[in-house]
This record gives C-alpha cells, structure tokens and sequence, in this order.
C-alpha cells in the first residue's frame, strides 16, 4: 500500500528542526530506550532480542553443516537475512522479498561480514569436505523506525552467545562460536532539512535520504550505505560520524554487559 | 505416526517423561499487546512453544476481487520463522503453512462478527518464533487475544488446544518427542463460552472411546488456557491505559 507523505508532517518536522527539536522530545542526537535480551529463543543457536522504542526485532543464529566453495575448501560461510514481514505493519505486504527487505539484510550482512568479526578458517571442520553454514535470520516484528540499528545490534549480539552444536551434528563438542568483535551500525535520517540519529517512524516518513554507518572496535567503518532519495555534503558527514562513533561505544558495552549475565 | 514402539514415551509408573500426568498440560503464559506497531497483538508461550499474532485492521480488502459485500474477510497468514526450529527452514510459504493459514482464517472467521465489516479485510499475522509441537494451536490463542487487543467484536475467543495418543494412552497436549513417536494427534479450536468446536484436524489412529477421552482433555484445557486468555487482557487494559 502506498503511504501518503502528508506536507502537513513534513512542515511539521522542519518547523522543528528550526527550533532544535524533534517530535517525540528527543534532541536531536539522542537514542530511544533500548533494551537488548539475549538466549531468548529455544531452538536457536544463538538469539536476540532488540526493543528501540516501539521497533521490536528478533535474531536467531542457525548451524549447517556444508561443503566448502571449491576455491575456499577451508573456509565457512556466513549469510544474514532480514525479513520484513507483514507482521511488522500496516504497511507490509506479502509476497517475496522486497528491495527494501534485501538492501536492509545486505547492509546487516556486510557489516558484520566485513568487520571479519568471523574467521571463516574457524568454521571449517574437514578441508575440502565439511564446514560450518552460519546463518542469522532477522525477524522484523514492530517497525516504529530504525528497524536498520535494530537489526543489526540483533544480529550481532545473537552471534555472540551462539553455540555451534557440534554434538548433535556427531563431528566433535558443542563450543561458543568464536567471534573477535562486535561490530555496531548507528543510522541517521534527514528529518525537516537536517541529520538525526535513530529516527522515528514519522521521521523516516516525512523525512529524505538515510545514511548508514557500521563501526568496528576500534572505530573503523565497515560498512556505509546511503539509501532514498537526497544529497549531503562531507561536513554533514563528519558530524554524524562523530555522533556514530560515540553511539556504537555505547551500544558495544551494551552487548558486552548482555554477555556477561 | 509409525515411531510407535521405538521410543518409550511412559514411564514404567506410568507418567510422562517430562513428569506430567496423562490430563496435565504444560505451563501456558499469555502477554496481549506486544507490538507497538500492531493493533491488535499477543504473544502465547506453550511449553517452549512461542507464539506471536498481530492484528491490523479492519481495513480496505484489496485486490477488490477478495471483498465480500455483506462480511469482512480474514487474512491469516501462519509462518515460521527461519529458527524456530532444530533445523533452520527456509524462509516463505510452504504446504503446511498454508492449510494452516486456511484453517486457522476459517476458524476465526467462524468466531469475529465479520458482518460488522462489509467489503474490509482484517489481517491475521501469527509469527512462531519458537516450536516444540503444538504450534498452530499457540497461533490459533494467540491470534484470538491478539483480536480481542485489537477491539475486534467477537461472539466468544477461541482457544487451541491439542490432545492425543502415545503407547496406546491418551494424553493431554503432546510435547515434541510424544508427537514425533505418538499415535494419535488431535488438535481442536474451542469456544470457551458456548463449547463449540471453530478448529478440528486429526492425524494417527484413535478408537471413538478414545476421541472422547481426547476431546475431554481438550475441553478441560480449554478452559484453563481461557482463564489464562482474560487474564491477560484484563491485564491490558486496568488502568486505563490504551
């Protein structure tokens, strides 16, 4: 169903920016309240469960075993799926994957995989015969804005308290999956005229393009992508990168604090 | 149903081997109003089983080739997700999922009072995002309250409940190995309040004096996951709130 862009919503929001505020009291670099649960899912390998306000997201981490690539015979793989069913809202619809639901699990993907927070060489079993599929699926349950962080915080924090299940698969012990880093997206919409960081759904409706940033440990980006329609200049990047910087600290602490429960 | 024989599933004093006797369900936990974005939700926790139903609508039915002139149409739409189970299942529709979905829009069709809502939709959306056996039945509950959130009239809710046969025994609402090595699975959508019967399907072998013990089961089920059911929406709705 097409959404109707009220001029009223987007006067709205850029009215507010004039005064240095957004619609729902936040400043213009503040998160919602996010709560992050971890080993909620029976079944799952390894699982999360993100709350951004009324954004509500699910990952599940699952083991295959598989052979390798021909040119990679010591090497697993890794795959991140995100679904944008019509369980999300009103206005998702059924049916197969849409652009939307395949640019989010891309970006997911890439930030994770690039981060080689993973090392494929610790997923093989037998060289050239056997190796570990790893696969996150992202189940988008509420989208009330920003289901891009929450996804990718889910994804993460699922793939670090996964348990390969070796035992059940007879090729040696259960184990924690290895993972060497926690990497974080932080994402930032145009909203009446200017950058804020974690929109809201109405900000995202009468808003303009979106910037994603995925950031390492130590800071390094891993993963940029710049979605909808819109320009933005390098100044306005180096301020939102800083802010992405500060935030991935935070959200990183927030998976470790999980992991240590 | 041809595991029977391979796997003890009684033990030798004759309980279950998660300890439960033969009419004892597993815990049940009912939570309505889960997602912010739905208007109507509910999450069912049977067992390990985790259910979650969103409600949106009644809205505009399109394609207009659905409408119905005098009734509102129900779009149920029952889905696994990737993890829910031991191994991972591929994303999208499949058979099963499908019957499911037709049988379960049937029989909540059979409860709402759809003719309040001519030539709308009302979309159905159950997310099983945990599975242990039993899961179409934790939809079917969690569907009904997710409904019900939604301010939705109904003439009753409706409750999933399943029963059925392990070592020639009727039991009450089979956990994974008992549907898996059992004879018999019976599961039933029941309305609590007039004792109708909106949800029926059956597979195995059950000699008619035990589909009257299984349905016994059933209806007593029923009723305790109904107290269950308004608990949870009363529990909504004190307050004030929403």
């Amino acid at each position: 169903m097409a959404q109707l862009v009220p001029s009223l919503l987007r006067q709205e929001l850029a009215r507010l920016a004039e005064e240095d505020q957004r619609l729902d009291g936040r400043g213009r670099w503040d998160a919602r309240d996010i709560t992050l649960e971890t080993n909620c899912l029976y079944n799952a390998e390894g699982s999360a469960k993100v709350v951004m306000g009324g954004t509500i997201v699910y990952a599940g981490v699952k083991f295959e075993l598989r052979t390798p690539w021909p040119d990679r015979p010591t090497q697993g793989s890794l795959m991140c799926g995100a679904e944008l069913r019509p369980v999300a809202g009103r206005k998702y619809e059924p049916g197969p994957p849409s652009p939307q639901s395949i640019e989010l699990s891309r970006v997911v993907d890439r930030g994770i995989r690039e981060s080689n927070c993973i090392d494929m060489e610790s997923l093989c079993i037998v060289p050239g015969e056997k190796v570990w599929g790893v696969m996150i699926d992202i189940h988008v349950m509420s989208d009330q804005g920003n289901i891009f962080d929450a996804c990718g915080l889910a994804a993460i924090a699922a793939l670090r308290t996964a348990v390969v299940p070796a035992e059940r698969f007879d090729v040696g012990e259960d184990h924690k999956l290895q993972v060497s880093s926690t990497p974080i997206m932080a994402s930032f919409t145009r909203a009446g005229g200017r950058f804020v960081y974690d929109p809201s759904e109405e900000e995202e409706l009468g808003g303009d393009e979106r910037i994603h940033i995925t950031l390492g440990d130590e800071g390094h980006l891993h993963s940029l992508q710049k979605g909808l329609r819109g320009v933005f200049t390098p100044a306005e990047f180096a301020e939102i990168f800083d802010v992405a910087q500060k935030h991935c600290a935070e959200l990183r602490k927030l998976v470790a604090k999980q992991e240590g429960n | 149903m041809g595991g029977y024989g391979d796997v003890q599933l009684l033990r030798d004093d004759g309980s279950r081997l998660d300890g439960r006797k033969l009419d004892e369900m597993r815990p049940v936990k009912i939570e309505a109003g889960v997602l912010p974005a739905a208007d109507g939700s509910a999450m069912v926790t049977h067992g390990l089983n985790v259910a979650v139903a969103a409600v949106y609508g009644p809205m505009e039915a399109h394609p207009r080739k659905i409408q119905r002139q005098d009734r509102a149409v129900i779009d149920v739409r029952y889905n696994m997700a990737p993890f829910s189970t031991s191994d991972r299942i591929r994303p999208g529709f499949n058979r099963r999922s499908r019957e499911i979905s037709k049988v379960t829009a049937e029989a909540l069709e059979s409860v709402v009072l759809v003719e309040r809502y001519p030539r709308s939709k009302i979309r159905v959306e159950i997310e099983i995002l945990a599975a242990e056996a039993g899961t179409r039945c934790a939809g079917i509950t969690a569907a009904a309250v997710a409904l019900a959130d939604a301010g939705i009239p109904m003439r009753d809710l409706i409750v999933g409940v399943a029963s059925g046969k392990i070592e020639d025994t009727v039991v009450l609402d089979l956990d994974k190995a008992e549907d898996n090595y059992g004879q018999a699975d019976l599961p039933v959508g029941i309305l609590p309040n007039t004792g109708e019967i909106a949800f029926l399907q059956m597979d195995g072998d059950l000699s008619p004096d035990e589909y009257n013990l299984a349905m016994e089961y059933n209806f007593k089920a029923a009723k305790e996951i109904h107290e269950i059911m308004v608990e949870a929406l009363q529990k909504r709705y004190e307050g004030g709130e929403a």
